[in-house]
């Protein structure tokens, strides 16, 4: 009970508390860019979600079995980035040979999530925070499901932007930022929730 | 003579006329999370220029040896290499920068200015071109981080460069060193370019795969996302 409830810390303060793209400007790319609509902004954050688990799953046990026991530490960024790399090539094929209405749906967003620091960001993060691997995947999970949160909102905020007059210095970007600043305060309103819920 | 003011104008091309985050808005994630102090922000900026520098040489060194086919890992093998060596010299020599960038030291790897150079410049002009383009794209995001550190610590904590500046009585605006700040101070900045430059570079600014510097790499770029 007291581990079950240790991780529902972990995925909450993952989800709202610190926030992925919120709080900790991970994935501030694919936030700004593929959230004009709504539907692209789900699609994206399920392949950010689904990538994040399977990275995490694979470079939890490298870091641990391989690199931790033969001293290697310092190969971390050069082995994660790579084994990150090649299991998005791996997914997209598989998912293309065998479920191809998936593919159809996530497979666009899949390579350009490659060089999303959003993936690299949580495998890095899992470790440095010394989380055990059930943990990790929570947190990864998190990670995934906060990042789609912040999404969906925005592409919300965002959809209201395009119906508006704006003066020419702040069109495209700057609104964005700033729209972007908001929704971050607002996320800062979840500050105590974590304490509040479970302590 | 015109040989070098052209070899100075591949160096000042990174710092102003395409400044590699106030105008073509490439690593966005670093720039928001390690300008909360100046000192931070340029540390960052030192780190990736370092980074910048070493790849881009070694990729135009190595320019007619990479496959085309394969050249993306290989970039990618290349900048990791080089962020383990800055992360192993600011472990040792600066450990306190080196706990308060944190995670964004292994995330230079993904920082897109970086590929993007080794993708756009490196992999097609001379080795001395490509380290001053280096180097002055290194600078041009150090030079905005700089300027974006410089703001917000300003305005967030008072001081500059750890400094007291600020007269007793004003309080300092702590939101400003916050996630909420960091967008806030960019779109401010981007905005001003763009008012400076009376808006000629606002066609650049919309969001998407079109400026992405891997879209070479990823083969659906463009399609409908």
């Amino acid at each position: 009970m007291e581990y079950a409830k240790e991780l529902m810390i972990i995925l909450f303060s993952a989800i709202l508390v610190n926030n992925f793209v919120l709080a900790k400007f991970l994935g501030i790319c694919p936030f700004l860019g593929v959230s004009k609509k709504l539907d692209s902004a789900v699609g994206m954050s399920l392949a950010v979600t689904f990538v994040m688990l399977m990275a995490t799953a694979v470079t939890y046990p490298i870091q641990v079995y391989l690199l931790d026991k033969n001293n290697l530490g310092y190969m971390q960024t050069v082995v994660f980035i790579l084994v990150i790399a090649a299991l998005v090539q791996l997914v997209e094929m598989v998912l293309r040979k065998f479920i191809p209405a998936l593919h159809k749906s996530l497979g666009i967003y899949l390579p350009l999530i490659t060089t999303n620091c959003a993936v690299l960001g949580v495998t890095v993060l899992n470790i440095r925070e010394g989380y055990t691997f059930a943990e990790s995947m929570i947190n990864s999970l998190g990670g995934g499901l906060g990042f789609m949160l912040a999404m969906v909102l925005f592409a919300g905020v965002r959809s209201r932007i395009e119906n508006s007059k704006i003066s020419k210095s702040f069109q495209g970007l700057p609104i964005t930022l700033i729209a972007a600043s908001i929704v971050s305060m607002s996320f800062m309103g979840f500050g105590g929730l974590i304490e509040g819920l479970f302590k | 003579m015109s040989k070098f003011s052209q070899k100075m104008k591949i160096l000042l091309n990174g710092i102003i006329k395409e400044n590699p985050v106030l105008v073509l808005v490439l690593g966005t994630c670093p720039t928001l999370a390690t300008s909360t102090s100046m000192k931070n922000g340029l540390a960052m900026g030192i780190a990736a220029t370092f980074v910048l520098l070493g790849s881009n040489i070694v990729i135009s060194l190595l320019k007619k040896v990479i496959p085309s086919k394969v050249r993306i890992p290989c970039y990618i093998v290349v900048i990791a290499g080089f962020v383990s060596v800055i992360e192993m010299l600011m472990k040792a020599f600066a450990s306190d920068l080196y706990n308060t960038l944190g995670i964004f030291i292994p995330l230079i790897v993904v920082n897109c200015i970086i590929l993007g150079r080794a993708e756009m410049f490196a992999s097609k002009n001379s080795v001395l071109d490509s380290a001053l383009d280096g180097i002055g794209m290194g600078l041009g995001f150090t030079c905005a981080l700089g300027v974006m550190g410089f703001i917000r610590e300003l305005f967030g904590a008072g001081t500059i460069l750890g400094f007291n500046v600020l007269p007793e009585g004003i309080p300092p605006i702590s939101i400003m060193k916050m996630a909420p700040g960091g967008f806030l101070v960019f779109g401010l900045l981007i905005a001003l370019v763009n008012k400076l430059t009376k808006s000629k570079a606002i066609k650049k600014k919309e969001f998407g795969c079109a400026n992405c510097p891997s879209k070479g790499a990823c083969a659906s770029a463009g399609k409908g996302v």
